[in-house]
């Protein structure tokens, strides 16, 4: 494998869809490619970064605001009918 | 090493199912179920598409009072939080273009080339980035980041990696094809990975943050 193929599965490496074969091919080809194993290891940082680090997550009180404005205007629709939305 | 496993954000389809049956029939209380169990993945996507707090804030509201004026219209052949998102994401697009009328802002447009995304800093990271930076540094770091990235990439790169969707959910969500979105998720995360690397590098020497 050659490292321009490597970039092309990467996403379904990290992914963990690659069939068998390209899989060890692709983790072979990582094997003796220092520069291919620091963007795959990094990419994989990157990823679990983004996912464990609740960026924009929504506190308590603006939640249970938001929560009753949207039961409030559900229940204003439901009563002026289906044109309301 | 090790493949990336995703959470799954949504909750077994049935018991999904049977609130959405029961607030197609009326029943308020279990819509409400539905916006608390997701509120907070609206809110997130949202808050990724627009950056900015108001808008974010004002599509959770508008994407469930949508979804609630047209539950008779979801054919259930989806998940509903797959329908919901798709919703979601329809409403934070128009915000931005609201914001930025002298641009055209949709899923199709930033696709450039194919190089642009290449790894051009190969680099390797400190073991624990993460200890680089305190927490509020470091989200600022990732706000900042994912700012710079096209909204057609942060879209799919927020619905695959941190909510958590499939590739084909996201396909269905977003009405691209699974293959523009496995090419859009690889552009996403290689260009976030190189622009990080810019804060999470190692240092030679040792001294510290730059």
């Amino acid at each position: 494998m050659k490292c321009a193929e490597f970039l092309q599965e990467l996403t379904n490496y990290l992914d963990g869809v690659l069939d068998a074969k390209t899989k060890v091919e692709l983790e072979n080809h990582l094997s003796w490619c220092h520069n291919c194993y620091v963007v795959c290891d990094t990419t994989k940082k990157t990823i679990e970064i983004y996912r464990d680090s609740q960026l924009y997550e929504l506190p308590e009180d603006l939640r249970s605001r938001l929560r009753s404005a949207i039961m409030t205007k559900c229940q204003q629709h439901k009563k002026r009918g289906p044109q309301s939305i | 090493m090790n493949t990336i496993e995703n959470k799954v954000a949504a909750v077994p389809v049935t018991e999904e199912l049977s609130l959405v049956r029961a607030a197609k029939q009326g029943d308020d209380a279990a819509f409400e179920e539905l916006v608390r169990r997701y509120d907070r993945n609206v809110f997130r996507i949202a808050q990724h598409i627009t950056q900015n707090r108001e808008d974010a804030e004002d599509v959770v509201q508008e994407a469930f009072l949508k979804a609630y004026g047209n539950l008779a219209k979801f054919q259930e052949q989806s998940k509903f939080y797959t329908w919901l998102v798709r919703i979601a994401v329809n409403e934070a697009l128009m915000k931005l273009r609201r914001r930025r009328p002298e641009r055209t802002v949709s899923l199709d447009e930033d696709i450039k080339t194919e190089d642009d995304s290449l790894p051009r800093e190969i680099a390797d990271w400190s073991p624990n980035p993460e200890q680089l930076y305190n927490q509020s540094e470091l989200r600022e770091i990732l706000s900042k980041t994912i700012q710079g990235l096209p909204p057609g990439f942060r879209t799919v790169f927020v619905l695959r990696d941190v909510e958590g969707l499939s590739t084909e959910e996201t396909a269905a969500a977003l009405d691209l094809s699974v293959p523009a979105v496995k090419s859009r998720l690889l552009r996403a995360r290689l260009q976030l990975r190189e622009r990080l690397g810019r804060y999470f590098q190692k240092r030679e020497s040792g001294d510290g943050i730059q």
